[in-house]
């Protein structure tokens, strides 16, 4: 979907991007992670050519996107700033409008989309002919979230979306953000310094230093497989916690042969959940259990907090003799 | 007994064509300026703002602009463009020219860097990243920089009437001229309400909200070309041949309201100073001026004085006034004074003009020059006796009268002297007079009469036919009203005249005012 060789980038002789190469498949969320000053923002910008490259090349759908125009270009990527970047002079509704307007959509269907998005992200409609400084942060960021999905480009940069927020609101805005049916179908690559945002949200982290990718893979490689100790450092801090993020649920719990799924509180889990994700499901109150359901015995089985976490223990062993 | 009585209401009322004319005028003059200065500053800015490496010099050749004062400024236009509306208007947009184009570059500037990548990465396009992001966020600061930009116009269209381009100023500086404080302040009042007006109207519009605002900007220009568009109003009426007159000229009985009500003249007449009139007659901006008989320039720009067949002028013979007290003082003084008397006709005094205006000799050394040729320079005693303070106007035959006057007194009697020259106009000068600033100064019968005294019309027409008759009723009046006596007159008579170019006026055989009033009649 996105493919990006040989990509350099100097600033002033200082090389802010080395010859890096990545992929991106469709559907996919790659997150650009480091510290600030690895360039992993320049190498997002190159992507829609807000910077253009010294060296290298970047494919769209196979499209190499210098033989477009850039304006073409960037109308068919959503883009998310940090600060939002949103126009102070436009209502929401205006500044959710602006590409569909660039691009002459008519009233109809520009209001129709508008106001579609509005209710996924969880706005009022009151807030539609409002202007920015009216909103509180999150708002904010929802609105700037809603200005690059509204014409459902399938390929979204996102830079340093939450990095703005205070950590209840990004958490609150990160959940939303998983949980947003509109995501999903989306090629993303977004780029942050919180390693805890990476494994929440990336299916895979680029791992980068000095204009370097130094890891591509995903979060269980990164943490289990690290190509080295800069890796390793990294992401040493609340280690526990990413490893719960990177581990799904059917890695440490072999449905395969059976087919089944797994229930909490009654409801159907993700495939793909995270262990982290049902540890913070749990209420820790006697009676709440991981139900193991198979398909076709309909057996039921039951996993309590210890359980969960003896086949922790087991998949991290697995992984270090591997 | 007529302008010194009228109020302030009454005197506007009466010129009511006139105020409005002028106000329309100086409405335009600010917004024709403001309208070219913003289409030229405006994307100056821009630019600027885009290209930073120019914003230094074209910031600092705008604010060198700012800085040429405006008298300056106008001066500089006449060589360029002549005189009338067009130096007017550049040298107005010159000046409007610096807040539009910082505040357009400091508000481009300003504006947050990461709402234009925002607007980058939606994939506007650098004009829609201009007119849908840039300018409207930078739109409250551009719009102070054309408020401040507006006012600055207002206050200095006041100064266009110095070079014909009407305006409010034709009132002001006609009434200074004419010592008339209602005539100032009908300029003045409607000026500063102008320039109070214009900036409260653009203070509401910055506060506007951003909706607004927007239909404002759209609004806005179609106003201030409608605006602007006040010059265009016709003058009452043109005709073949075009007069330059001083504001003095403009309001006074011996002047155009005699012109136009006992010979019937119907010119084509714009309102200039005398400053740059000879020059603009001498390049054929002006046909007929309103002049001096005994200026310099008469000479140096071959142009000849038209007869006054209808006595209209009064006789402007040149005397030094003398506050009495000063008299009694300086015993000595009067006899020194008189020694002048007599001693310069019309055809002297031009000459001696000429030399200073033209020639640009120091009024000194002519004055030296022309004592010593007549004999009568003395060296200087010790002047231990006081001290003379002379006044002079500001021209140059007051600076070369006060100059003789000090040389004799200094070389005649014991006295010293002190000189203060250059004082604006008559107000000023007698003012100074009365009020014991200085002990004397030249002046005219015709303007003792006309701007001082302000006799009734009857009493004007009884004693301006001729010369003696003059002279002796100012010399009474004064004498009678505020103790200052009239010494013997020195001989020439720098009436008002009016006067074209030899050459032209050879051609169309035009001698006496009568004479061009006919050549204008006939079709």
């Amino acid at each position: 979907m996105i493919k990006v060789e040989h990509l350099s980038k100097s600033f002033n002789k200082t090389k802010a991007v080395d010859n890096i190469s990545f992929e991106v498949a469709e559907g996919e969320n790659l997150v650009l992670l480091g510290t600030s000053g690895c360039g992993k923002t320049t190498t997002l910008k190159m992507i829609n050519r807000l910077i253009e490259p010294d060296q290298g090349k970047v494919f769209i759908h196979g499209q190499n996107i210098m033989d477009q125009q850039p304006e073409t270009l960037r109308r068919g990527i959503g883009y998310v700033l940090q600060n939002n970047g949103l126009f102070p002079h436009y209502t929401v509704a205006e500044n959710i409008a602006v590409v569909p307007q660039l691009l002459k959509w008519n009233k109809k269907q520009t209001q129709h989309r508008v106001s579609e998005l509005l209710e996924k992200l969880h706005l009022d409609k009151k807030y539609l002919s409002v202007y920015p400084n009216e909103l509180s942060g999150g708002q904010q960021q929802r609105v700037g979230l809603a200005r690059a999905l509204v014409t459902d480009p399938a390929v979204l940069l996102m830079d340093e979306p939450f990095g703005a927020l205070d950590t209840v609101t990004r958490s609150k805005i990160q959940a939303e953000f998983k949980a947003l049916d509109e995501l999903k179908r989306k090629t993303i690559i977004m780029v942050t310094h919180d390693v805890q945002e990476a494994f929440e949200l990336g299916d895979r982290i680029c791992l980068m230093d000095k204009g370097k990718i130094v890891q591509n893979g995903l979060p269980g490689d990164l943490l289990f497989k690290p190509v080295n100790a800069f890796v390793r450092d990294f992401l040493k801090d609340q280690r526990l916690q990413l490893e719960f993020k990177a581990i799904k649920l059917r890695d440490i719990i072999d449905l395969r042969p059976k087919g089944g799924v797994f229930e909490l509180h009654g409801e159907v889990l993700s495939q793909n959940i995270s262990l982290w994700h049902v540890l913070e499901g749990f209420k820790f109150s006697k009676a709440e259990n991981l139900h193991i359901i198979d398909h076709y015995s309909k057996k039921k089985t039951v996993l309590g907090f210890e359980g969960l976490m003896t086949a922790f223990y087991q998949y991290k062993k697995r992984q270090a003799h591997e | 007994m007529n302008e010194q009585q009228q109020t302030l209401w009454q005197f506007m009322a009466q010129q009511s064509d006139k105020l409005l004319m002028q106000t329309l005028q100086h409405i335009s003059l600010t917004f024709i300026s403001l309208i070219i200065a913003v289409l030229i500053g405006l994307p100056l800015g821009i630019f600027i703002a885009r290209r930073k490496a120019f914003s230094g010099p074209v910031l600092g050749i705008a604010g060198i602009l700012q800085t040429i004062p405006s008298i300056a400024l106008l001066g500089f236009m006449i060589p360029l463009l002549g005189i009338g509306p067009k130096p007017a208007i550049v040298a107005l947009l010159l000046y409007a020219l610096l807040p539009i184009i910082r505040n357009t570059y400091t508000g481009i500037s300003c504006v947050d860097g990461s709402v234009k990548e925002a607007a980058i990465a939606m994939g506007m396009s650098g004009w829609q990243l201009l007119f849908k992001v840039e300018l409207p966020l930078a739109m409250p600061v551009i719009l102070a920089g054309i408020r401040t930009a507006t006012v600055i116009n207002v206050g200095v269209a006041t100064l266009a009437s110095y070079i014909a381009a009407g305006g409010l100023g034709e009132f002001i500086f006609g009434g200074i001229s004419l010592n008339n404080t209602n005539m100032i302040l009908a300029g003045a009042i409607p000026a500063a309400l102008l320039a109070i007006l214009f900036d409260f109207l653009l203070s509401l519009l910055q506060k506007l909200n951003r909706k607004k605002l927007k239909m404002a900007t759209r609004v806005l220009p179609a106003v201030l070309v409608v605006m602007a568009c006040f010059y265009f109003v016709p003058s009452a009426y043109g005709s073949k041949l075009t007069a330059g007159f001083t504001p003095e000229f403009m309001g006074r009985q011996d002047g155009n309201l005699g012109l136009q009500s006992k010979y019937g003249l119907k010119i084509h007449t714009i309102v200039i100073s005398d400053a740059v009139m000879y020059k603009a007659a001498f390049e054929k901006e002006l046909d007929v001026i309103s002049g001096y008989s005994t200026d310099g320039r008469l000479k140096a720009y071959d142009l000849v004085v038209l007869d006054d067949d209808k006595k209209i002028f009064p006789p402007y013979y040149a005397a030094p006034i003398v506050r009495d007290d000063a008299l009694k003082k300086f015993p000595e003084l009067e006899p020194t004074l008189n020694l002048l008397a007599g001693k310069i006709n019309d055809s002297i005094m031009t000459d001696l003009n000429y030399r200073t205006d033209y020639l640009h000799q120091s009024p000194d050394r002519v004055a030296k020059d022309f004592l010593v040729a007549h004999h009568l320079l003395k060296p200087a005693g010790r002047g231990s006796a006081g001290i003379v303070r002379i006044g002079s106007k500001i021209f140059g035959e007051q600076y070369i009268l006060a100059s003789m006057y000090s040389m004799l007194i200094k070389g005649y009697t014991n006295y010293d002297v002190a000189t203060k020259t250059g004082l604006g106009g008559t107000k000023i000068c007698f003012d100074a007079l009365t009020n014991n600033q200085i002990d004397l100064y030249p002046e005219y019968t015709g303007t003792g009469l006309l701007a001082i005294l302000k006799p009734s019309p009857q009493q004007i027409n009884a004693v301006t036919g001729n010369k003696e008759k003059t002279y002796n009723y100012v010399k009474s009046q004064f004498e009678k009203r505020y103790q200052i006596k009239w010494l013997y007159p020195i001989g020439f008579n720098n009436a008002y005249a009016l006067m074209m170019r030899r050459k032209q006026a050879t051609q169309l055989g035009v001698k006496s005012i009568s004479d061009l009033k006919q050549y204008l009649e006939t079709k």
